[in-house]
């Protein structure tokens, strides 16, 4: 399993590097610099230029590259354009909100999701399989943002069950420990501040896991009517054991497979969906500055961001893949 | 049998257990929220976007000014809901040596939030301070500073010629006296400039203020301005928390003018339905910018939207350099009388918003009536481009997406309402839209590609050279003349010293700017803020300096 991974660790790298070089180079050809970004609203085409010259955006493509490059590896990114703070030091300020709204939504769309989509395939073609499919549907078609303002509308204008976006209540105080507001709140032991971090996580975390959840059932359901129909059911029943050790043993352990592999895709696809929850929500998470720094044009920041995506993309794939051997012992021989 | 009924009580148990869980967990939130109630003078303001850091002099732009503008004062400052120059840390003020000397008789007993005193040497402090400044990456930052005393002592990069500032002389505590090499048509009114507000001397050097290091593609600032800016100002810093987006100000009970308010916080909502949607629920208590078309909706949701008088102007700007035709002022003219300004100023702009005669707005000194006027006449128009040979006339006409600016609350609407009045005269229109910060000042600014485009400013202080200089003081890509008559009219205009005299210099300059019409003034529009029903005290301010100490939570 090691070799395995430090395997999978050395493939990154060439992946990465190229990929460093196509956002470097998308960026630089996208009009606009940073120097425009930097200095704002007043900012004159001389105090452009001259700033340009300053930060050495006048070089050669490849030597601004290099350079980039270099500071990367000995793990600086800059410093945002916007908030002036190193890059890293945001992302490390966001990175607690986005892990929060995508872990709860996670947890959602999987707990959820595969008791939902096996229900739905043991009682294939009955009514609860029948809405199952409709709602999947409707899920997976609506966008994440609208979803997010319907919920507002609905679960915290209207009915005031919830509340309307941030992380918690500004009054409330809590005390920051980790970051995380949840965490935060049960280590300093501020139930109510850990409390507050959830009622604020509900409708977020809803909205972002509608598609996933919706994908999650749908896989479930197909993955699980196909080990239904595999011979091996039919011998293992035909050896007389009971149907729940057959669904539990058999059916779920091996329709799992292809769910996981969904499973890993869509936590990918779940930082893509963040990116807007986070807006609707105010959540000042990884998705607002990345929204933010596209719009700004904070090359640092985006940079930073893309390839970090990138790192967790190349991670998440790896767990998928660690995650089969534990499933399915057979890939573990392969 | 017996297995299944033990699984059942645990899971009743555990559903029991989580639920009381919540249930206390529910109790233990309703008793501390009681117990928050006496949070009535916490002030929360929806900030739309991040601050940058909290140095004054490094920084350009509204959002961090608003939070830098409680916690430090100026030696002089508009008078609220006016551009009117008032008293702040300098009481009383002259200039002498035909305006190259200005003295300034200091407030007494104000002391900095770190409890050291204000006095002329302070004063002096600062401006040596921004003077002496070194590093190309720290001047080049210092974008008010520059703007007004036209460099430094050591000039890096760009700048160049005789800076303005001399020196300064602490003749007594509460004396300061400022030498300039020149005189300047800014001054006062440039005292009021956030940037130049004064900070703590003891502070600068503990906390290494001017240590501006060039990061990347970007530049890195001291703890002075990330974690200890100290200024005198009603307010004092508390803190930036980064993961949740809020800056916490408390009151500064030693300030003269003391706030009604305990505490202050700004919390960072950078999508505006989710700052409009937070202000309904209480989240927070105002936020700036609503857009024209919400005024109604928040006003019927029982909000207050409070007007700014108009600080702005909003312009076609024409290149006459990228049109030989536009350099004909008949041209010029004409599309002038063919937009129906009245009518887009009552049907696409916010109430209070007026039709532009000059390009500098109705309370900036200098301002006259006296300018020749270009009112709605279609047909004239189109008598003035036959006159100048240019019937069908095809023009590439500029203007940005993913922006809104106080002057230009929907560029795509303001862009409609001229280029279709233009249509009607005959003039063919080649649209092209780009995005504000990817190309679209580049292409204007610095290219020059367009033929027209739409492009406004704010005023940063109340002097006519901040709008007419800023425009056409010089030769630009942006509009592609050469008026050396002009450039002299308004360098002169910038060096008349005296109120009076300064003011109808500008006179001059306007009606001559209007003469030969570079470009069209379009409107005056007025941004709003808006704040909740329970909220008093905030004055609206046309520079968009509101100082939150005179507001209270009714």
């Amino acid at each position: 399993m090691l070799r395995f991974i430090v395997r999978r660790l050395l493939q990154a790298i060439p992946t990465l590097l190229i990929l460093s070089i196509l956002v470097f180079a998308w960026l630089r050809a996208l009009p606009g610099g940073p120097a425009g970004a930097l200095l704002g609203d007043k900012a004159t085409p001389e105090k452009i230029a001259e700033l340009n010259q300053i930060l050495g955006l006048d070089q050669p493509i490849f030597v601004q590259y290099f350079k980039f490059l270099g500071r990367v590896l000995t793990g600086d990114f800059g410093n945002s354009l916007i908030s002036t703070q190193p890059v890293l030091s945001e992302i490390g300020f966001a990175l607690p909100a986005t892990l929060e709204l995508s872990i709860a939504a996670l947890l959602l769309a999987v707990g959820l999701g595969i008791p939902l989509g096996y229900v739905a395939a043991r009682f294939r073609g009955g009514f609860l399989d029948n809405t199952t499919i409709m709602a999947t549907l409707v899920g997976v078609a609506v966008p994440v943002f609208f979803l997010g303002y319907l919920l507002q509308f609905i679960f915290a204008e209207q009915l005031g069950l919830f509340p309307v976006g941030g992380r918690q209540d500004t009054l409330i105080g809590a005390t920051n420990v980790t970051g995380f507001a949840v965490l935060d709140g049960i280590l300093t032991q501020e139930w109510d501040a850990s409390w507050d971090a959830i009622v604020h996580l509900v409708l977020p975390a809803a909205a972002l896991a509608t598609i996933p959840l919706a994908v999650i059932v749908r896989i479930t359901r197909a993955s699980v009517l196909d080990v239904m129909n595999e011979d091996f059911i039919r011998t293992a029943q035909s050896k007389g054991l009971g149907a729940p050790t057959i669904r539990r043993r058999h059916v779920l352990r091996n329709a799992l497979l292809p769910v996981a592999t969904t499973i890993g895709l869509q936590t990918g696809l779940l930082l893509g969906g963040a990116v807007l929850t986070e807006r609707v929500f105010n959540l000042n998470g990884i998705g607002s500055l990345l929204a933010e720094g596209i719009e700004r044009r904070d090359y640092p920041r985006l940079q930073a961001l893309i390839l970090l995506g990138a790192v967790v993309y190349v991670l998440v794939n790896m767990l998928v893949d660690i995650s089969y051997g534990i499933i399915d012992p057979r890939v573990r021989v392969r | 049998m017996l297995q299944s009924r033990g699984a059942r009580t645990r899971r009743i148990a555990l559903i029991g257990l989580s639920g009381a869980l919540a249930l206390s967990v529910t109790a233990c939130a309703e008793s501390q929220r009681d117990a928050g109630a006496d949070n009535a003078g916490t002030f929360i303001f929806g900030a739309a976007g991040n601050p940058k850091m909290f140095d004054p002099i490094f920084n350009d732009e509204g959002e961090t000014f608003r939070i830098t503008r409680q916690m430090y004062d100026t030696l002089l400052m508009n008078k609220p809901g006016t551009a009117e120059v008032v008293g702040s840390l300098a009481e009383k003020w002259e200039s002498s040596n035909e305006g190259k000397t200005w003295t300034f008789t200091l407030r007494k007993g104000v002391t900095f939030h770190d409890g050291t005193p204000f006095n002329a040497a302070a004063v002096c402090f600062n401006f040596d301070r921004w003077f002496n400044m070194k590093g190309q990456a720290a001047q080049s930052q210092m974008i008010y500073y520059g703007d007004v005393f036209e460099g430094f002592a050591a000039n890096e990069g760009d700048a160049a010629g005789d800076p303005v500032y001399k020196n300064c002389e602490a003749k007594d505590d509460s004396t300061a006296v400022l030498n300039l090499n020149k005189a300047k048509g800014a001054f006062p009114a440039a005292f009021t400039l956030p940037s130049l507000s004064i900070s703590s001397p003891e502070a600068l050097k503990k906390y290494n203020a001017d240590q501006v290091t060039q990061t990347g593609d970007s530049f890195s600032y001291s703890d002075y301005a990330n974690l200890h800016p100290t200024g005198t100002g009603p307010f004092k810093f508390e803190g930036y928390d980064q993961g949740k987006g809020e800056i916490t100000l408390v009151r500064n009970d030693a300030h003269w003018e003391k706030a009604k308010l305990d505490k202050l916080i700004f919390k960072v909502i950078k999508d505006e339905n989710g700052r409009k949607q937070a202000l309904k629920t209480g989240d927070i208590q105002g936020f700036d910018y609503p857009a024209p078309a919400d005024y109604q909706l928040l006003r019927n949701e029982g909000q207050n939207v409070l007007i700014r008088p108009s600080f702005n102007v909003l312009y076609l700007g024409i290149n006459q350099a990228g049109n030989p035709k536009l350099a004909d002022v008949k041209v010029r003219q004409a599309l002038a009388h063919g937009i129906n300004r009245e009518q887009f100023v009552k049907s696409k702009l916010a109430e209070g918003s007026e039709v532009a005669t000059e390009f500098v707005p109705k309370a900036i000194a200098g301002y006259t009536e006296d300018v020749p006027k270009y009112p709605y006449d279609p047909e004239k128009a189109k008598q003035l481009l036959k006159e100048a040979g240019a019937e069908g006339l095809s023009l590439k006409f500029y203007y940005p997406t993913e922006v809104t600016r106080p002057y230009m609350p929907n560029p795509a609407d303001t862009f409609t309402a001229i280029s279709e009045d233009l249509k009607a005269i005959g003039i063919n229109i080649e649209p092209i839209a780009k995005p504000w910060n990817g190309g679209y000042k580049d292409d204007v600014q610095k290219l020059g590609k367009h033929d027209l485009h739409l492009l406004g400013w704010t005023g940063d202080y109340n002097d006519a050279g901040n709008f007419v200089g800023t425009f056409f003081g010089r030769e630009k890509p942006e509009f592609g003349f050469k008026n050396d008559q002009l450039f002299q009219a308004l360098s002169a205009a910038d060096g008349t010293q005296g109120e009076g005299p300064h003011a109808q210099a500008y006179q001059g300059v306007n009606k001559q700017i209007m003469e030969y019409l570079p470009a069209v003034p379009i409107a005056y529009p007025t941004p709003a803020l808006v704040v909740g029903p329970k909220v008093q005290g905030m004055v609206p301010s046309p520079l968009t300096d509101e100082r939150f100490n005179t507001v209270s939570l009714g």
